[in-house]
C-alpha cells in the first residue's frame, strides 16, 4: 500500500482540491486547498459515495489518515486542525469497534458515536453551501459597475475608519515621539476615566475632533497610551464614531448624531 | 448624558410642492451624483419631501430604467439606491477600463465570511467550531477588505472579540439587507442530499 504513495500525481496550483479516486487502492491527490478537515471529510465521503447518516467509518478513516501522511511526506505542515480530526475519526472508529454495554441498552438507544459528527458535517455543509452562494454573488457584482470617481467624492465621502486606521495612525505618532528628546521632569498622572472624560468634553463640544490634533498635544508615552486606550473606549460606548474624510485621510472623532426616525 | 439634539430632519415643510416629474428628476440625478448608495432617508432630507412620496418615485424610476432596458439599472443595495451598469455590458466596460475581475477569495475566506454573515456577532471560537479549522488569517484578509467589522467583546469567559459584516460586505455582494441573503436553512436540502 505505502508504495503506491509515490504515484500520484500533483497540482500545486490548482485552485481547489481534489481527490480523484481511480480505483479502491489507489488514490490520484491533486493537492490543493480544503478548507479544513471537515471539507476533506465530506470529500471523500462523497467519493465513496456514502451515505452521510450513515458513514462507513473504517473506509472514511483509512483515505483521510491516507491525505494526511501524503501531506507530511510531502513536508506539507498539516494542520493542527487536521490531526484534531484524525483522533475523532480513530476515536469513533474504536467505540464502534466495542461490543455494546449490555446493561445499558434498555436505558436508551445506545447513542451512535457517529452522531455529532454527522451533525458537525451537516452544519458545516450549510456554510460552504452559503460560501458558495457568496462566490457567485461576487462574480455577479464583478459585472456591475457603478459611475467613475468623480472630483467631489474625495471632498464629501465619510469612510468610516477602523480600529485598524487608528493603529496605524498611532503607529506614527509613536514613531514621530521617539525622535524627539524629552526631559520628563514630574510624572503627570492622568488617569483613564479622567482622559476619557476630557476627550468626551472635547468631542461634544466640538462635534467633532481630530485625532491626530489629539494625540498631538500630548507628550509622554504613558499620556499617548492613556489617549489611544480613551479613544478605543468611547469609540465602543458607541456615543462617537471614527470617520475619515477621504480614504488614508485623517481620522476623526465625531459625535454621532442622534437617528431621528 | 442629557443630550439636547436639534432634528436637523424634522418636519420641515417644502416651500413649494414640486410636480412627481421634477421630483424624479431630482431623485435621478442624487442617485447618479452620490457616491454611495443613497438611503430613501437622505433622498427625503435633501429634497425636503416626505419618505413615502421619495419610496414612490424611486420605484417608478426603478421600473422606467427596467423598461427602457438600456444599459443601466437602479439597483437597492445596503440600504440605499444605486445606478450602476447591467451585467450584460461588463465586458464593453471592462474593455473600456482596461480592468480584470479583482482576485476573488479563497475558500476559506469565503467559508469565514459565511459563517460570520449568518452567525454575527460571532466570536472565532465558534467560528472554529463550525468551521473545523483555525480562521485566524481569513478573519485579519476579511477584516483589511472591510468586509467585516469588530463588534464588541462577547461578555464571557476572557471576552472574546465578536465579529459582524460590514456596509462593505453588503455592496461588495450586492445585497440589500442582511436580510436579503437567503435563509441559512435553504442549504439545508442541499447538505442533506449526499449519497
Amino acid at each position: 500500500m505505502q508504495s503506491e504513495l509515490e504515484q500520484y500525481t500533483f497540482d500545486f496550483h490548482s485552485e481547489t482540491a481534489e481527490i480523484v479516486a481511480e480505483s479502491h487502492d489507489e488514490l490520484k491527490i491533486k493537492l490543493g486547498e480544503f478548507a479544513g478537515p471537515l471539507d476533506l471529510l465530506l470529500y471523500l465521503i462523497r467519493q465513496e459515495q456514502a451515505n452521510i447518516f450513515d458513514i462507513p467509518i473504517a473506509t472514511i478513516t483509512d483515505e483521510y489518515l491516507k491525505y494526511i501522511r501524503l501531506m507530511k511526506r510531502l513536508d506539507i505542515s498539516v494542520a493542527a486542525d487536521f490531526l484534531v480530526m484524525a483522533a475523532t475519526l480513530i476515536e469513533i472508529k474504536s467505540k464502534m469497534l466495542l461490543p455494546r454495554d449490555p446493561l445499558a441498552v434498555e436505558e436508551e438507544e445506545m447513542d451512535d458515536p457517529r452522531r455529532e459528527l454527522v451533525d458537525r458535517l451537516l452544519e458545516y455543509e450549510k456554510f460552504k453551501a452559503a460560501a458558495e452562494m457568496l462566490y457567485e454573488k461576487t462574480t455577479i457584482e464583478q459585472a456591475v459597475f457603478p459611475r467613475g470617481k468623480i472630483e467631489s467624492d474625495d471632498n464629501n465621502a465619510e469612510v468610516s475608519a477602523t480600529v485598524f486606521d487608528l493603529l496605524t495612525v498611532f503607529e506614527k505618532i509613536l514613531a514621530r515621539h521617539k525622535e524627539e528628546v524629552t526631559m520628563e521632569i514630574h510624572r503627570e498622572e492622568i488617569s483613564l476615566a479622567d482622559m476619557i472624560r476630557s476627550l468626551r468634553d472635547r468631542i461634544f463640544a466640538a462635534g467633532e475632533l481630530n485625532i491626530v490634533d489629539f494625540f498631538a498635544e500630548l507628550h509622554t508615552r504613558r499620556e499617548l497610551v492613556t489617549a489611544f486606550v480613551a479613544v478605543l473606549e468611547i469609540v465602543r460606548t458607541e456615543s462617537v464614531k471614527l470617520m475619515q474624510r477621504k480614504t488614508f485621510g485623517d481620522i476623526i472623532l465625531k459625535k454621532v448624531q442622534e437617528q431621528s426616525g | 448624558m442629557a443630550e439636547t439634539q436639534t432634528d436637523a430632519a424634522g418636519t420641515a415643510p417644502a416651500k413649494e410642492p414640486r410636480d412627481v416629474a421634477e421630483l424624479s428628476r431630482a431623485v435621478e440625478a442624487l442617485i447618479f451624483v452620490a457616491d454611495e448608495p443613497i438611503s430613501t432617508k437622505l433622498l427625503a432630507e435633501v429634497l425636503e419631501e416626505d419618505r413615502e412620496l421619495i419610496v414612490s418615485v424611486v420605484e417608478e424610476l426603478v421600473a422606467s430604467y427596467e423598461d427602457r432596458s438600456g444599459g443601466l439599472q437602479i439597483r437597492e443595495i445596503a440600504g440605499g439606491w444605486q445606478i450602476s451598469t447591467r451585467t450584460e455590458c461588463h465586458e464593453d466596460v471592462r474593455r473600456l477600463l482596461k480592468t480584470r475581475p479583482s482576485a476573488k477569495l479563497s475558500l476559506a475566506s469565503l467559508e469565514t465570511l459565511a459563517v460570520i454573515a449568518y452567525k454575527q456577532p460571532v466570536t472565532v471560537p465558534e467560528i472554529l467550531e463550525i468551521r473545523g479549522v483555525q480562521s485566524a488569517s481569513a478573519i485579519k484578509t476579511l477584516l483589511e477588505k472591510r468586509l467585516i467589522i469588530t463588534k464588541g467583546h462577547k461578555e464571557t469567559v476572557g471576552r472574546p472579540m465578536q465579529y459582524g459584516t460590514s456596509k462593505e460586505f453588503l455592496i461588495h455582494f450586492g445585497l440589500k439587507d442582511l436580510a436579503d441573503l437567503p435563509s441559512i436553512e435553504d442549504f439545508e436540502d442541499i447538505a442533506g442530499s449526499i449519497g
